[in-house]
């Protein structure tokens, strides 16, 4: 056959997949708000869920899913962009940044059913935090770390070295160069990450149904136990609660997903303009 | 004064960065303190060996299980490694920039869609149409691969697109210099300059679609037999532990563990293997 010719038709195959990639992505994302939006009102938000979620709003959910998100990303991010600068500015390469970059690629990998068992475990028996808030945090924490580190790292590495060497020629010491250098440049690529890493928390389900519970009350503290919205969705969808609170609820959870989407990917391109 | 604190704060940051390893020697410790003793108990050939799970008679056998795991984490690389890696090099040859500041993000979406949500979908709507076109019930290994298959896309896409954008600039030269229109340029030095590249990414995705368990529970119908076809329901090795997790008690929920453990060392094989590839590439 003609190369030219060939070249036409995978060409063409090859824009086939991107279309279809794109098709699926707004199908499903039209396909949940068309059902579920009309169903999504003040009510909702704000009401308390009634009958296991036949009837009334989502409200508990939604304070339970911030107060997860919020929490985990207190305990990870400070581990996390802590690492990270360990790896870049501490430290050559040598046999710990080997094993520290194999642990985290390897708990990157680990499925999030496993984080659940681990959680259970160790939080919610062996540390006595029964199934709560802060067992639920600290279970989506492990799993948010290495999200953390690896676009910490990027970040930081992508700030050019000659900044640090002015910071030392200028009398600055290590750590006013990270300080007062490193950390303000590379801080929107930290920020993506970070921000990322909580989408992750918002529509994890596996780990958090043995380590938060199932409860449907307003978490009062961090001690209490709590039911996310995406595992509230997980129990109206499967068990066939209600389809309309479940179409619901899903919108409120791509909704949330897309702003946190929107939010990253404008931060990476509005301060990459600006400062690189 | 002032070095005192710097030298403090390089130990904090040093103590940070072992978190990660500390974790994962929890994780090890915790759930292999479960279900290593069950596994010598039970007998590691009964255990992966054994075509019937009855908790309550006390037989453990998880081959079904992993068979099932096995089905559906092939159908989903089939559908997801040609559709991804097409798209990675239509997008790294072809497409305009314009096409790109559109599909990288859109990416993202698709890797942050939550899986409790693909698993609805696969309920609501593929579900249906396999079971009006292809018949069966369409809770199947079938669905459960194009879910999968769907959500291993974001890995295996921008991992190739970083693969592909690393095969140095001269490579390239050199074949259209000699005549190669673009696509022979791909087929012929690309993708071979990229082969582990876009192996790890396979592999990365591989381990993503076998660790799955809420879309893949709601969509496979959960049935205990060993699949025949790909339209027969089936149990995966995750769904089985959230499933049965929630009321398991003694030798039952010790299985469930073990479970995991084979679970996790699978994952961690697949890991090691994918730095090997990844190592191999960077010494030649």
């Amino acid at each position: 056959m003609n190369p030219k010719l060939t070249q036409k038709i995978a060409k063409s195959l090859l824009c086939g997949a991107v279309l279809l990639t794109s098709v699926v992505l707004f199908f499903i994302i039209f396909y949940i708000l068309y059902h579920g939006l009309s169903n999504v009102n003040w009510n909702f938000l704000t009401g308390n869920v009634e009958d296991l979620g036949k009837k009334g709003g989502i409200f508990p959910t939604i304070v339970s899913t911030i107060y997860l998100t919020a929490l985990s990303v207190l305990i990870a991010a400070p581990l996390g962009i802590g690492t990270a600068l360990y790896l870049t500015c501490y430290t050559e390469e040598n046999l710990f940044t080997k094993i520290v970059r194999f642990g985290t690629d390897c708990l990157a990998a680990i499925p999030s059913i496993i984080f659940g068992l681990f959680g259970f475990m160790l939080f919610v028996i062996y540390l006595r935090l029964s199934w709560s808030i802060l067992s639920g945090a600290l279970t989506l924490a492990s799993m948010m770390l290495p999200t953390i580190i690896r676009t910490t790292e990027e970040a930081i590495r992508a700030v050019p070295s000659s900044y640090m060497d002015v910071n030392y020629a200028l009398g600055g010491t290590k750590l006013q160069g990270i300080v007062k250098i490193i950390l303000p440049k590379a801080l929107p690529g930290i920020l993506t990450g970070v921000i990322l890493s909580m989408g992750r928390a918002v529509s994890e389900t596996a780990a958090l149904i043995f380590t938060a519970g199932m409860s449907l009350r307003v978490p009062v503290s961090m001690f209490a136990s709590g039911r996310s919205m995406a595992v509230h969705f997980y129990s109206l969808a499967r068990e066939g609660i209600s389809l309309t609170n479940a179409f619901a609820t899903a919108s409120v959870l791509m909704i949330t997903v897309l702003i946190i989407n929107i939010v990253s990917y404008l931060i990476m391109h509005l301060f990459l303009r600006k400062y690189i | 004064m002032k070095y005192y604190k710097e030298i403090i704060i390089e130990k904090c940051i040093k103590l940070v960065a072992m978190s990660t390893i500390s974790i994962l020697i929890l994780i090890i410790f915790f759930i292999f303190r479960q279900g290593v003793p069950f596994l010598v108990k039970y007998g590691l050939p009964n255990f992966i060996l054994g075509q019937k799970w009855l908790p309550q008679e006390n037989i453990f056998g998880i081959l079904p299980m992993i068979i099932g795991s096995l089905w559906v984490t092939i159908g989903a690389l089939i559908i997801g490694v040609p559709i991804g890696v097409a798209c990675a090099i239509y997008l790294v040859e072809f497409s305009g920039k314009h096409t790109k500041l559109f599909f990288k993000p859109a990416i993202e979406l698709l890797a942050g869609i939550p899986s409790v949500v693909y698993g609805f979908i696969g309920i609501m709507v593929l579900a249906p149409f396999i079971r009006s076109n292809f018949g069966g019930s369409g809770l199947s290994v079938l669905t459960a691969s194009i879910v999968l298959g769907i959500m291993i896309l974001p890995t295996i896409v921008s991992i190739s697109i970083d693969a592909l954008s690393t095969v140095p600039l001269s490579y390239k030269e050199g074949s259209i210099a000699m005549g190669a229109t673009n696509w022979q340029t791909i087929v012929m030095v690309l993708l071979p300059a990229a082969r582990s590249g876009i192996l790890a990414g396979v592999i990365l995705g591989m381990g993503r679609a076998i660790g799955e368990t809420m879309a893949v529970i709601m969509v496979t119908g959960n049935s205990l037999k060993i699949p025949s076809s790909a339209l027969d329901s089936t149990r995966t090795m995750t769904s089985n532990i959230a499933l049965e997790m929630g009321y398991a008690l003694g030798d039952h929920r010790a299985a469930l563990f073990a479970t995991a453990v084979i679970l996790f060392i699978f994952i961690l094989l697949l890991n090691i293997i994918t730095m090997t590839v990844i190592k191999s590439k960077k010494t030649r």
